[in-house]
C-alpha cells in the first residue's frame, strides 16, 4: 500500500522547500505520496514546474493560513 | 549528571566548551562529568577545503589537535561509538567500552555520498575531503583548456559552496591568463542559480557579467566517463572536459547502521533540538533532519541554544532557549570580495554586493574559527 510522507518545510529559506523535496523524494518508493508544507508562495510554482519537468505526478495544492499544502506522488 | 558528546566536529565541540565554561563549578565539584567521543584526535576546519582546492591554503592549516581546543575538565577520547542503546541511555564504542548518560547530544555531521549517482565517483573532482581537494589542485594546475562543469547532488552541506568554487574557479583562470581558454558551466537543480532567491537575484547577473554559462533544473542522473557526459534527471545532457561535484550527502553510517534516521538524518524537533521522541538526546548539526542548512553556523548557533539548555536543565531542571533557524553563511564570490547570507526560520537573508572588507573578514574567520571552536566566539 502506498505511503504517505509530510515533508515540514515551512519557515525554511536554505535548502528551501523544492530541494528538501529533490532530496526526499529519493527516500520514499515509487507510488509513494508526499506533500509538502511550504510557507513560500513560490512554492506553489516551483514545485509543480520541477515534478512535470522530472515526470512526477502533481496532486495539487492549496493554500490555508499562510501555508500552502503541495501534494505529489513519485512516478518513477 | 552524565553528559555525553558524541563527536567532535564543530557543533560537538562548541557544545562541549560552552558546556564546560557555564558549568564549571559542577565540573570541579563532580556533579556533572562531560566526555566527548570522536573518531578523530585532530579537528579540521572543512570551509578551508575550497582553499586548498585552488592553492589558496595549504592541508596542513585546516587541522588543530582536537584535545587542545577542549576546555579542562572534559574527558576526550578517540574512540567512535558504534552501537546506540537509547533505551538504556548507554552507547558502546569500537573500542568496546560502554558510556552510559543522563543527557546525551549526536554531532556526528555528514558525509559525500558520491555512489548515489552512477559513474560520479571514478569521473568527478570532489573537494570536501582533504584528499580530494588536493587532487583537485593537482588537477585544476593541469588544466589548459576546455569546458569546466560544476554538478550538485541533494542535499549536500555547505549550500554556497557551488556558489564558491564557480567564482572562485572564473579568478582562478583569470590568474593563470588562460580564462579565454576555459569555459565554466554551472549547473543546479532547481528554477534559478541558487536556492535563497536574493542570492540568487545578485549572482545570475554576475555569473552574465564574467561569462559563466548555467544551466538551472539540472538533477544529477548518471556519469557517462566514456563520452564525457551528464545526464540529468530532466532529460538534458551536459558535456564535459572536467566536472567538479559536490555530491548528494548523508548522515554517518553508525546513524543509519543504528537505524536512527533514514539515510541517517535524526528525526530532530526543530525548536528544542532534541531527537524525536527522547527528551535526554539531542542533535546538533548536519545530521538532524531540520530543513535548514547543512553548514557550519547552523552547528554554532544551534551548539549555543542547546548548551545554553544543558546548563539550564542542570541547575534548574528546564530548559532556557529555543533554536530560531539562525544561519550565517559567508560567500567568497572570488578571490577577493565576498559578501555574507544571514537568516532564521522567520527571516529571509539579504545578501548586500560582495566587498573587500566583508573578504578580509571572511579570510580572518579562516583563523578566528578556531576561538569559535572553543566556544569563545
Amino acid at each position: 500500500m502506498a505511503e504517505k510522507k509530510i515533508i515540514d518545510a515551512r519557515g525554511s529559506f536554505c535548502p528551501g522547500p523544492l530541494m528538501e523535496l529533490i532530496g526526499a523524494i529519493k527516500m520514499v518508493a515509487i507510488g509513494d505520496e508526499i506533500e509538502v508544507l511550504s510557507s513560500d508562495r513560490g512554492s506553489a510554482n516551483d514545485i509543480p514546474e520541477w515534478l512535470k519537468k522530472v515526470g512526477h505526478e502533481f496532486l495539487g495544492s492549496r493554500e490555508e493560513a499562510g501555508v500552502w499544502h503541495i501534494k505529489l506522488k513519485r512516478s518513477k | 549528571m552524565k553528559i555525553l558528546i558524541v563527536g567532535g566536529g564543530m557543533g560537538g565541540t562548541i557544545l562541549a566548551n560552552n558546556v564546560a565554561r557555564t558549568l564549571k563549578s559542577e565540573l570541579k565539584s563532580g556533579k556533572v562529568q562531560i566526555t566527548m567521543l570522536s573518531a578523530s584526535d585532530r579537528h579540521m576546519y572543512q570551509p578551508g577545503l575550497l582553499y586548498v582546492a585552488v592553492g589558496r591554503m595549504t592541508p596542513d592549516e585546516l587541522y588543530r589537535d582536537q584535545a587542545s581546543l577542549l576546555e579542562s575538565g572534559i574527558q576526550f577520547h578517540v574512540d567512535p561509538v558504534e552501537t546506540f542503546m537509547l533505551d538504556d541511555n548507554q552507547v558502546k564504542t569500537k573500542g568496546g567500552k560502554v558510556h552510559s548518560y543522563d543527557i546525551m547530544v549526536i554531532a556526528t555531521g555528514s558525509r559525500m555520498w558520491p555512489d548515489a549517482i552512477p559513474g560520479l565517483k571514478e569521473n568527478a573532482e570532489f573537494f570536501y575531503t582533504e584528499e580530494s581537494a588536493v587532487k583537485m589542485f593537482h588537477r585544476l594546475r593541469q588544466f589548459e583548456g576546455g569546458k569546466i562543469v560544476i554538478a550538485m547532488g541533494v542535499p549536500h552541506k555547505c549550500p554556497m559552496a557551488p556558489l564558491e568554487i564557480t567564482f572562485m574557479l572564473n579568478e582562478y583562470f583569470i590568474e593563470r591568463g588562460i580564462r579565454d581558454k576555459v569555459q565554466i558551466h554551472y549547473t543546479y537543480p532547481i528554477g534559478r542559480v541558487h536556492t535563497l532567491e536574493n542570492v540568487a537575484k545578485w549572482a545570475q547577473p554576475e555569473m552574465d557579467r564574467v561569462g559563466i554559462t548555467y544551466e538551472t533544473l539540472f538533477n544529477l542522473k548518471s556519469v557517462d566517463g566514456e563520452k564525457r557526459v551528464l545526464h540529468s534527471e530532466e532529460g538534458t545532457e551536459v558535456i564535459y572536459d572536467m566536472l567538479i561535484s559536490i555530491p548528494a550527502h548523508k548522515g554517518m553510517e553508525v546513524i543509519e547502521t543504528n537505524k536512527m534516521g533514514q539515510n541517517g538524518w535524526i528525526p530532530t524537533d526543530r525548536y528544542n533540538l532534541n531527537m524525536e521522541g527522547r527528551s535526554n538526546v539531542f542533535i546538533l548539526g548536519d545530521t538532524t533532519n531540520i530543513p535548514i542548512s547543512k553548514a557550519g553556523s547552523t552547528a554554532h548557533f544551534e551548539a549555543e541554544t542547546v548548551g545554553a539548555n544543558i546548563a539550564a536543565l542542570v541547575r534548574f531542571g528546564a530548559p532556557v532557549r529555543k533554536y530560531d533557524g539562525k544561519v550565517f553563511c559567508f560567500i567568497q564570490t572570488g578571490s577577493e570580495k565576498a559578501t555574507y547570507a544571514m537568516f532564521n526560520y522567520l527571516q529571509p537573508p539579504d545578501p548586500k554586493a560582495p566587498t573587500r572588507a566583508i573578504h578580509w573578514f571572511k579570510l580572518a574567520y579562516n583563523k578566528l574559527y578556531w576561538i569559535s571552536a572553543r566556544g569563545l566566539l
